[in-house]
């Protein structure tokens, strides 16, 4: 059961056990945040925020741990043969949105660079937590929720000048036992201070597969970066749940003078996905690139929100969506850049497309600017079509059948997004997705 | 529909014989809005009972309703009741007598324009039966598109002399529940136009509400409907093409469009309503309901619009594609200056088979304007082939401005093509530089690079309008550069 009340039980049995517990700041922020979660309950497409999405089928949704769970241990071991033997990274896995420490390899750290496990910051030393966690206002109403009840999540501070030479895999293994799991994921980054961040989120398949009355899990993840002056912050999502769960997540960015934050956001599983990724420049010349690639199939649904928030001049950003959607599936995308009163050579950019393959697909685009500046550049573009004629009657001439060379287009289309994913393994891990889905995806890998 | 008429019969009956024949002397009914005064303006202007019928259906519906409340705009709360809802045309020893009379800013904003002598008489109110005969004017191309068939008359005269016409089309495009501003026109319009083509004709000229002296007068709600039949052809301008003294606040007008197998209508607007003064004192609430329905295969509905006046503009032309080819079009320029503030942009519906739509917006923020685009492409899961192209660009003047983007596309066949760019620039200090090392001034290199950012739009209005056009953006960018 999913209803408001199942929530607020959750949080009045489990309260006092929550990491944290008994800090006052803590106990208040929680209850604040699951005050407005019972207020406002799971957003409507009443809400101009969520006109495409509607989480109201949450109330009637129940949810199970997975007839067939994964064995978490089998997950991060191949996790980490993809990526290229088991010398590189730091590993921190969260199973059922708690952490595994037998499953964790945090390996060697540089000195001033802390990976911990957010309980445990909590229990011992609240007080680095307090000016990061976030409040009960941020963003919508799963926010709050996730602010109230989750236990657990990452917490990473690199002082002032340091680098994290390999990148930090953050592994959440959903629906093992439990129903529900909520992390929240902190980074916190001084000056200068540089580091590549991937979030692996992996879910378990339902027994049945296909079988849409079976239940799954739900998976609410919120993550907050602050990057100090000139830090350089790369994160990628790499979002694989089983077919039943439902993914609600939310990156939130501030960045200092200078700082340079990539997101890359790779959504290809879940039954219903939200990602909602927003960035502030709150100093002058701070650089963002948001970058995101989704496949939907089956009755499947992929919203990305994406906010870039131009508070200062002379900032840069530039953000590339793309969707490929099969099936009676549908992608949203929505992206709002907005330039503040003062904000000037703010030079932005945002792109938009998707391609349907299928007569029951669905797309829906809403690119926004709002722009309070005048001395600025911003364009944005969007497109909604199917692969070009002229493209495949080209390979057709050169010897492909119609379904490889449909295949091959659809592939690089797809491409494009993956080639700005600058570490090479990450890009093969994230090609090697997109090949398990797409349909012919395996002869691609002979081309 | 025998069912409400009974109470409202009783209503009149108690009504009238207590001051209603007085009320009917006046020029204006009294502030306010009710049922009572519906059947009043009904009553006013001789309607069938049908129609009645059909207003407080409106208004019923409007009480339930609530302003919109999406729009990137701000006012204070419009209070309903604080307005009047039919004015009569004023009284002649109300008006100027003579040109000498009238506000000479307003005279020198015409001259500037280039609006001939006599029509700027017209324009500020005069009584213009001394200066030209505007009464003959008007019948002579009465007489000539009569005999081609085609009806263009106003609304009330339409009402009384083909019902069956008005009554099989009016609330077909725009229902009276489709929005709270439309369903208050619906229940309280006063007057508009209505076309009627008839099948396979060609109209011989541009229809223009400067031709029909009786439009000059229409209040604040207007109601306009344009039917082209089976083939037809028409163009028809929207004028208040130069600035109206007016001093009511809310104007909510309703076009609806319908165009039948092969029928081409092309709506053009150059809209110049009171803008307000350089502090946003004053000025017109433009809130406006445009809408034409491509119903029949290979139909054709294209809208122009300049928009520089109103303290607010909030208006979505759209089209629903409903016929199997049809076309539907949107070129719009819409200029917010001083503390303006526009919302505006286009909805295309595609239902039918192989639709093409484009939409294509210019906007200019300067001073303290605030300019929207809000579009939205929807292209239905049976509309096989749609096509749609959107490019929507902003130019700012001034670091106070604002210009916003809201675009909203959905489709559900895949078959479909929908592309949508926009740009946001100010004018480049590089353009200024070279337009100005050639001997032109600040502000005549604006207003020609202006002129060339809405060149695409311009080009789609009829001549006359479009060199009026051009120069209405120079006179309403006065003062912004410098």
């Amino acid at each position: 059961m999913s209803t408001l009340e199942h929530w607020l039980q959750r949080y009045n049995a489990g309260r006092d056990t929550l990491p944290g517990a008994g800090v006052p700041w803590l106990d208040a922020l929680r209850e604040e945040a699951i005050m407005r979660f019972a207020d406002e309950g799971w957003p409507s497409n009443r809400l101009e925020n969520w006109r495409h999405t509607s989480l109201t089928l949450l109330e009637e949704r129940s949810f199970a741990a997975a007839a067939a769970p994964l064995t978490a241990a089998a997950v991060v071991q191949g996790l980490r043969r993809d990526d290229d033997g088991a010398a590189g990274g730091h590993w921190l896995v969260f199973v059922d949105g708690r952490h595994a420490p037998a499953l964790s390899d945090i390996g060697a750290l540089p000195a001033g660079a802390q990976i911990r496990a957010l309980a445990d910051v909590l229990a011992t030393r609240p007080e680095w937590v307090e000016g990061h966690f976030g409040t009960a206002d941020d963003g919508a109403s799963p926010a709050a929720l996730n602010a109230a009840l989750a236990a657990d999540g990452a917490f990473v501070r690199l002082a002032r000048g340091v680098t994290l030479e390999a990148p930090l895999h953050l592994v959440f293994i959903g629906g093992v036992r439990e129903d529900a799991s909520l992390v929240r994921n902190l980074v916190i980054a001084e000056a200068n201070a540089e580091a590549t961040i991937v979030e692996h989120y992996v879910g378990a398949e339902p027994a049945a597969a296909g079988s849409a009355a079976s239940a799954g899990a739900l998976s609410n993840a919120v993550t907050r970066i602050a990057a100090g002056h000139d830090a350089r912050i790369t994160h990628l999502k790499l979002q694989e749940e089983g077919r039943n769960t439902v993914h609600l997540a939310a990156i939130d960015a501030v960045q200092a003078r200078g700082s340079v934050f990539a997101s890359h956001s790779l959504s290809f599983g879940a039954q219903l996905a939200r990602n909602d990724i927003a960035t502030r420049f709150e100093g002058e010349g701070c650089e963002a690139l948001l970058n995101g690639l989704f496949h939907v199939d089956g009755r499947r649904h992929v919203d990305h929100h994406t906010r870039i928030d131009h508070a200062q001049p002379r900032g840069t950003s530039r953000e590339f969506y793309r969707g490929v959607l099969d099936g009676a599936g549908r992608g949203v995308f929505a992206g709002r850049i907005l330039v503040a009163p003062g904000a000037v050579r703010t030079d932005a950019m945002q792109r938009a497309d998707n391609l349907l393959l299928s007569a029951q697909a669905e797309a829906d685009a809403r690119p926004e600017l709002e722009i309070y500046a005048d001395d600025v550049k911003c364009a944005h573009g969007a497109t909604v079509g199917q692969i070009d004629e002229d493209s495949l009657f080209y390979l057709r001439t050169r010897g492909l059948d119609e379904t490889h060379a449909r295949n091959l287009l659809t592939y690089a289309f797809a491409a494009e997004v993956l080639a700005r994913i600058g570490l090479a393994p990450l890009k093969r891990r994230a090609q090697a997705a997109i090949r398990a889905r797409l349909p012919g995806g395996e002869l691609m890998e002979a081309l | 529909m025998n069912a409400p008429t009974k109470p409202i019969e009783a209503f009149l009956e108690r009504e009238y014989p207590a001051g209603f024949v007085t009320a009917l002397e006046a020029d204006a009914l009294p502030k306010g809005l009710s049922e009572d005064v519906i059947r009043r303006i009904s009553e006013k202007k001789g309607e069938p009972d049908w129609l009645l019928d059909w207003r407080l259906e409106a208004y019923r519906r409007w009480l339930t309703m609530t302003p919109p409340s999406w729009a990137q705009v701000s006012f204070a709360p419009i209070d309903y009741q604080d307005i009047v809802y039919y004015s009569a045309p004023k009284r002649k020893a109300d008006a100027p007598k003579s040109l000498d009379e009238v506000d000479p800013e307003l005279l020198r904003t015409y001259e500037k324009l280039g609006v001939p002598l006599h029509e700027r008489a017209r324009l500020a109110g005069v009584a213009v039966d001394a200066v030209f005969d505007s009464v003959s004017v008007a019948t002579t191309f009465k007489k000539q598109l009569g005999e081609h068939g085609i009806i263009f008359c106003s609304f009330s005269e339409a009402v009384k002399e083909h019902p069956e016409l008005v009554r099989q089309y009016l609330g077909t495009v725009v229902p009276q529940g489709d929005n709270f501003y439309a369903a208050l026109n619906s229940a309280v319009f006063s007057d508009g136009s209505f076309v009627y083509i008839p099948k396979g004709v060609r109209c011989p000229m541009e229809l223009s509400t400067y031709f029909r002296i009786n439009a000059r007068d229409t209040g604040q709600f207007e109601r306009t409907l344009i039917i082209a039949d089976e083939g037809a052809t028409v163009s028809y301008l929207e004028g208040c093409t130069a600035p109206m003294r007016d001093e009511n606040q809310l104007h909510a007008a309703v076009v609806e469009l319908v165009a039948l197998e092969g029928a081409h209508i092309k709506y053009s607007t150059v809209q110049n309503w009171y803008p307000g003064d350089k502090d946003g004192k004053g000025g017109i609430y433009n809130f406006v309901t445009k809408r034409g329905d491509c119903r029949g295969a290979r139909s054709h509905i294209s809208w122009t619009q300049v928009e520089t006046g109103s303290a607010i503009t909030w208006k979505y032309p759209s089209v629903l594609l409903r016929g199997d080819d049809s076309v539907g079009e949107f070129y719009s320029v819409a200029l917010t200056n001083h503390r303006q503030q526009a919302d505006t942009g286009s909805k295309m519906t595609h239902i039918g088979r192989n639709t093409k739509s484009t939409i294509l917006s210019k906007g200019i923020s300067a001073g303290h304007g605030s300019n929207t685009f809000r579009g939205l492409v929807r292209v239905t899961p049976k509309a096989v082939g749609a096509r749609n192209y959107t490019q929507c660009d902003s130019l700012l003047i001034g670091e106070r401005c604002a210009a916003h983007t809201f675009p909203t596309i959905e489709v559900r066949h895949p078959s479909a093509r929908v592309e949508h760019e926009a740009t946001t620039s100010r004018i480049g200090e590089d353009q200024l530089f070279y337009a100005m090392q050639r001997g032109l001034t600040a502000e005549d290199a604006v207003s020609m690079i202006v002129s060339g950012f809405c060149k695409e739009v311009f080009k789609e209005l009829p001549m006359e309008f479009a060199v009026e056009a051009q120069k209405l953006l120079g006179v309403s960018l006065e003062g912004s550069v410098g």
